[in-house]
C-alpha cells in the first residue's frame, strides 16, 4: 500500500515536469527543450530569454501556483465539510473577489487596483460569512456552507447589476470571473506565491488532524484534537490561499473541486497522500489547460476557466459513472 | 482509590438542565449498564464523563485526578469514546480508522511506530475485525463497523472505555458478540460504560447498572438489585412482571401488560 501510494506520487511530479515543459515549448515561438534548458541555467541567446523569462515563465508559474493552492484548499473544504462536492468558492470566497473586482473596474483602478480589490473582497465575505457561523466558540459548518451560499447569492445580484449599468465594463468583469493568466508578470508572483506555498504547507501539517476530523468532530476532540482550532486554521489559511490564487487569477472553476476528487478516488482518503498528490496534480492540470486557453485558438487567448470546465466536466462525468459501475457490481 | 468518582453532576442544555445532580462511584474494573428512557441523561452522562462535556456544577474524578483538569492528550490516553454510529462517506481502511486511535500518542510529524502497529493488531484481534483490516469503513455493514470503531477506543489503551448504544442498530448475533467482546475487555482492567436500551440483555451481561430518569440516578447497583418492577415502572412508567431466567439466573422483565398500549 505505502509502495503504491509513493509510487502515485513518482508518477504526479513526472506529469508535473512533463506538463511544464511542454507549457514552456509550446506557443507562438516553438522553443525546443535545449532552449528551455539554456534559458533555466543563464544561458541561451536573448530572443529565447525574453519569450521565456517575460512571457513563459511568470504565467506557467502562476499557473502551476494557482492550481496546486486551489486543489489543496479544496481538498481540506471537502474534508472539513464532510462533503466531496466542496470546493474552496463554496463558501463565497469567489463571489466576493468578484464583486471586488468588479468594483475595481467600473472604478477603472488598474491591474493592481484589481487584485487588491479582488483579495480584500474575498477576504471581507469569508469573514462575514464566517461570523453568521460562529455560535458562542463553536464553528457549524451547516451553517457556514449555507451562510456561503446566501451571501454568493447576494453578491452576484450586484454583480449583474453593476454589470448592466455599466455596459462598457461588462466584457471586462465577464472575462474576469472567467479566469486567465494573461496579465500575469513576475510582480503578481512575488505576492500570491509565497502565501500559496506556506499555505499550502501550513495546511499540510494538519492533514493528520483532518483525517480525524472526517470521521467525526466529536470522536477527533475524544482522541485529543482541539477540533475548534483546527477548523479555524483551516478556514483561515484556505481561505488566505484562495483569495490570493483568485487576486491573481480569476475564477478559475472545477480545479478545487474535480482535483481533490479525481485524486481522492486514486490514492484515497488519508489527506498524508492525499494532500501533496492532489497538490502536484493541480499543478500540472492548471499549468495544462492554461497552455490550452493560450494557443488552441491563437492568437485570440480563451478564458481558462472554460478549458478547466470543458476537460474537468466530462472526466469528472466518467469517473462517476465508472464508479457507479463499480458499486452495483 | 475509585477509579471512577463522579459528584453532584450538574448539566444544562440552556435552559434545559439534563443533569440534576448525579453521584457514584465505581472501585472496580467492571461491565456498567447505563439504563433509562430517550431523554433521562444517559448520552449527557457519558459525554461529562469523558469530558468532552462541561458540568455547570459538581466534577468527575478518574483516579483521583479530575478529567477536566487534564490535558486533552492525557485524558484521550485513559478514556476511550464511541459515539452511536456514525457513517461518513470517505475511504478510510478500517486498519487506518483504528490507527487513529493513537492519535494521542503521536507528536505532530512523528511516524506510527511498531508499539503502534501491534496496540492496532491486538484492539483488532479482540474485537475480531483484523481480517476486515484491508476494507474501507464506508462498506462495512453496521456491526462490523461498530466493532471498528471499539477497536478504535481500545487502541487507545484506555482505562475507561464508554460507549453510547453500542448494540442498538445491530441483529441479535452482533448485539450478543458486541457485549461478549466488552465483557471481556473488564478482565483486561478496563473499566465498561455502555448506555443500552435492552434490559434483559443488560442484566446477562452487566456487573452494575445506573437507573436514570430525568437527568437522575433513581437507582444503582447490581442488576438483581436494579431491575424490579417498581424501578421499571418508575423509569420507563412501564408495568413489567420481572422473573428469572431460569438459565442465566438474572432478573428478566416480560412486558405483558402494558396498560397503555392494551
Amino acid at each position: 500500500m505505502k509502495v503504491k501510494k509513493g509510487f502515485y506520487l513518482l508518477i504526479s511530479i513526472v506529469i508535473l515536469i512533463a506538463s511544464l515543459m511542454f507549457s514552456a515549448s509550446v506557443g507562438a515561438v516553438k522553443m525546443p527543450l535545449k532552449s528551455i534548458v539554456d534559458v533555466i541555467f543563464g544561458d541561451g541567446n536573448s530572443t529565447d530569454k525574453m519569450i521565456l523569462l517575460n512571457l513563459r515563465f511568470p504565467r506557467i508559474i502562476e499557473a502551476a501556483f494557482t492550481g496546486m493552492g486551489l486543489s489543496v484548499a479544496g481538498t481540506f473544504f471537502q474534508g472539513l465539510l464532510k462533503n466531496p462536492m466542496a470546493d474552496p468558492y463554496v463558501l463565497g470566497i469567489s463571489s466576493g473577489a468578484a464583486f471586488g473586482a468588479s468594483i475595481a473596474i467600473v472604478l477603472g483602478l488598474g491591474i493592481f487596483g484589481l487584485q487588491f480589490f479582488a483579495f480584500a473582497f474575498a477576504l471581507m465575505t469569508i469573514y462575514v460569512v464566517y461570523i453568521l457561523a460562529k455560535k458562542g466558540p463553536y464553528i457549524k459548518m451547516q451553517t457556514m456552507l449555507l451562510a456561503g451560499i446566501a451571501i454568493s447569492a447576494f453578491m452576484s445580484s450586484i454583480i449583474s447589476l453593476m454589470m448592466l449599468l455599466n455596459h462598457d465594463e461588462m466584457s471586462q468583469i465577464v472575462f474576469w470571473t472567467m479566469g486567465g493568466f494573461s496579465l500575469i508578470s513576475w510582480s503578481q508572483i512575488f505576492y500570491t506565491v509565497p502565501i500559496i506555498l506556506i499555505g499550502c504547507i501550513t495546511l499540510y501539517v494538519f492533514s493528520r488532524d483532518l483525517n480525524v476530523i472526517m470521521t467525526g468532530e466529536e470522536i477527533a476532540e475524544h482522541l485529543g484534537i482541539d477540533t475548534e482550532r483546527v477548523k479555524k486554521i483551516i478556514l483561515i489559511v484556505g481561505s488566505l490561499i484562495t483569495a490570493s490564487s483568485v487576486s491573481a487569477g480569476g475564477i478559475i472553476g472545477f480545479v478545487g473541486l474535480i482535483v481533490p476528487h479525481i485524486s481522492r478516488l486514486i490514492v484515497g482518503s488519508d489527506n498524508r497522500f492525499l494532500v501533496p498528490f492532489s497538490g502536484i496534480v493541480g499543478a500540472a492540470f492548471l499549468v495544462f489547460a492554461d497552455t490550452l486557453a493560450r494557443t488552441v485558438m491563437a492568437p485570440v487567448e480563451i478564458p481558462v476557466g472554460i478549458i478547466t470546465a470543458a476537460c474537468g466536466g466530462p472526466f469528472f462525468i466518467y469517473l462517476l459513472v465508472k464508479n457507479k459501475n463499480k458499486e452495483v457490481k | 482509590m475509585s477509579i471512577v468518582n463522579v459528584k453532584d453532576l450538574h448539566f444544562s442544555y440552556g435552559m434545559i438542565q439534563a443533569l440534576k445532580g448525579v453521584n457514584f462511584k465505581i472501585d472496580d474494573y467492571k461491565m456498567v449498564g447505563i439504563l433509562g428512557s430517550n431523554g433521562s441523561g444517559k448520552t449527557t452522562l457519558l459525554k461529562n464523563i469523558s469530558g468532552y462535556l462541561k458540568p455547570s456544577k459538581g466534577n468527575v474524578f478518574i483516579m483521583g485526578k479530575s478529567v477536566y483538569k487534564m490535558r486533552a492528550k492525557d485524558r484521550a490516553m485513559l478514556i476511550g469514546y464511541v459515539p452511536q454510529d456514525m457513517y461518513f462517506d470517505f475511504e478510510f481502511t478500517s486498519y487506518d480508522v483504528v490507527m487513529m486511535g493513537r492519535t494521542p500518542y503521536l507528536r505532530r510529524f512523528q511516524r506510527e511506530t511498531e508499539k503502534d502497529a501491534s496496540s492496532v493488531k491486538e484492539a483488532m484481534i479482540l474485537t475480531n475485525t483484523w481480517d476486515l483490516k484491508d476494507r474501507y469503513v464506508n462498506e462495512l455493514s453496521g456491526g462490523q463497523r461498530q466493532r471498528v470503531y471499539i477497536a478504535r477506543a481500545l487502541a487507545q489503551e484506555p482505562k475507561i472505555l464508554l460507549l453510547d448504544e453500542p448494540i442498538s442498530h445491530l441483529d441479535v448475533k452482533y448485539q450478543i458478540e458486541v457485549l461478549s467482546i466488552l465483557k471481556q475487555l473488564t478482565a483486561k482492567k478496563i473499566l465498561v460504560f455502555a448506555v443500552l436500551h435492552d434490559i434483559n440483555l443488560s442484566s446477562q451481561f452487566c456487573d452494575f447498572i445506573l437507573l436514570m430518569k430525568d437527568g437522575e440516578i433513581i437507582s444503582m447497583g447490581t442488576p438483581n438489585e436494579v431491575i424490579t418492577a417498581e424501578n421499571m415502572k418508575m423509569a420507563f412508567s412501564v408495568d413489567a412482571d420481572v422473573i428469572r431466567n431460569p438459565i442465566t439466573d438474572t432478573p428478566l422483565i416480560v412486558l405483558s401488560k402494558n396498560k397503555g398500549m392494551i
